[in-house]
């Protein structure tokens, strides 16, 4: 099997691929590239994402085809893919951080940012924050309730149709911090920097 | 909810750490991935790495040490000393390092934040203030605390949040390795004028100061350094007073 790490030139991905090598030691095949081919031939797919909506976007979009390349490798072949913080926003229609920029579109609903309640609230949200599983969802398999997980974000993914959402973590409100739709699978904290926990979600997401 | 964070910090020169736990165990007492491992598996929340040294030919040292830890450690790796460009950013970030602190470089040309925060995102990148109480105000200092810059620390704290720091890292020269606690006044002052997270630096004695930094401090985030070297506390040891002084903490 191999996984293949959407390198789209895009923020610093290098501890994503320390800990997908390090949970797939000799027995899957991690790579990391934006050839269209190689993604088109993998069996998952990992979209990290740090940086604005904005500038991932615009990032996805400079490589040719890459979008309309992850479009029929998500929605079309329905093959697994996990998005992580940006890359789990780009789910989204839309997206507020900068200015209106449009997302992928594979989970209807919006990205905006988070009600710091008039500076009660600092942002970004940075730390570790307990999740709760509000649905079962593959990658949570042997994951307790209410795990801490590493966050880092200042926006939030408000999706239509709740039924997506597989935990929200508590900060000025309940705040989507992880879905499942089908074969997607999103996650708005780190499990590349959640210690052993967050291993097993990567762990998770390569045993599908 | 949100937890405060516990982040211990290693003094690194010439690719070796200076002090250090040094507990019999350790194979290699100068090795800082075996001791950000132990820090690691111990229940830190993050890693810092403070890199002093002085030689520019040796400066090198550090890519290789991060790039080893980012390999064993899988919480967040922060890494300060002598970050001066975009470049020295860029590289330390593809070394495996999460965010970077920059100090000297955010005083003398601001570019360097408002460009790098643009470029790799707010996330990554920790705006360290070294600041010195003069009458009634803290003034900036750089250079490792050599040159005063003469600038008011809470208008610059807040500055720095406008050029796009996601963090920052106030230390305290006053009381840095007085080991009598932080400068509470100067923290809770810089965390009420700024919206994102403080780290509290300087001076940490023993785990009271720890509490005292977030209760009374508003710090988000302790830093510390001695009170773990020579294993004097553990970061276990230190979650565990917090979380007996009512204070939230990943256990």
């Amino acid at each position: 099997m191999n996984v293949t790490i959407v390198d789209y030139k895009s923020g610093n991905i290098s501890s994503v691929i320390n800990s997908f090598k390090e949970v797939a030691k000799d027995k899957v095949t991690i790579g990391v590239t934006s050839d269209l081919n190689k993604i088109k031939s993998s069996d998952k797919v990992v979209l990290p994402g740090q940086g604005s909506f904005k500038s991932c976007v615009d990032a996805l979009n400079k490589i040719k085809g890459l979008t309309d390349t992850l479009n029929e490798f998500a929605i079309a072949n329905k093959k697994p893919l996990l998005g992580i913080c940006v890359g789990l926003q780009m789910f989204a229609d839309i997206g507020y951080e900068e200015t209106e920029t449009k997302g992928l579109g594979w989970i209807s609903g919006k990205v905006s940012k988070i009600d710091n309640q008039n500076g009660k609230f600092k942002l970004p949200h940075i730390g570790w924050n307990q999740i709760n599983i509000v649905k079962d969802s593959k990658i949570f398999k042997d994951i307790e309730n209410n795990s801490h997980m590493y966050f880092v974000h200042s926006y939030e993914f408000v999706p239509e149709d709740k039924n997506v959402i597989s935990a929200t973590t508590d900060y000025s409100s309940n705040i989507v911090c992880s879905v499942e739709k089908e074969n997607i699978f999103g996650t708005q904290f780190h499990p590349e920097k959640s210690d052993r926990i967050g291993l097993k979600i990567i762990d998770n997401f390569i045993n599908l | 909810m949100l937890k405060n964070r516990i982040i211990p910090c290693l003094d690194v020169k010439n690719g070796r750490v200076v002090k250090g736990i040094n507990f019999v165990s350790l194979k290699d007492a100068g090795d800082p991935v075996e001791q950000a491992e132990i820090y690691s598996d111990g229940g830190a929340d993050e890693i810092c790495f403070l890199d002093i040294t002085a030689s520019n030919e040796n400066r090198d040292t550090i890519y290789d040490v991060v790039e080893k830890t980012s390999k064993k450690c899988f919480v967040p790796l922060t890494v300060g000393g002598g970050v001066r460009s975009i470049e020295d950013i860029n590289k330390l970030l593809n070394c495996g390092a999460d965010k970077v602190s920059i100090n000297t470089a955010a005083v003398e040309n601001p570019k360097v934040v408002i460009d790098s925060s643009k470029k790799f995102g707010s996330q990554c990148i920790v705006v360290a203030i070294d600041a010195k109480k003069n009458g009634d105000k803290w003034e900036v200092f750089t250079h490792g605390g050599r040159n005063n810059s003469g600038i008011d620390a809470l208008e610059y704290a807040e500055q720095m949040e406008k050029n796009g720091a996601g963090e920052l890292l106030v230390t305290s020269m006053d009381r840095d390795g007085t080991q009598v606690g932080y400068d509470i006044d100067l923290m809770s002052k810089i965390s009420s004028k700024v919206n994102i997270p403080v780290i509290a630096s300087g001076g940490v004695g023993n785990l009271d100061h720890l509490v005292d930094g977030i209760k009374l401090g508003k710090a988000s985030a302790v830093l510390a350094a001695s009170i773990f070297h020579y294993g004097k506390h553990s970061v276990k040891e230190a979650k565990d007073y917090l979380d007996s002084k009512g204070i939230p903490v990943r256990i």
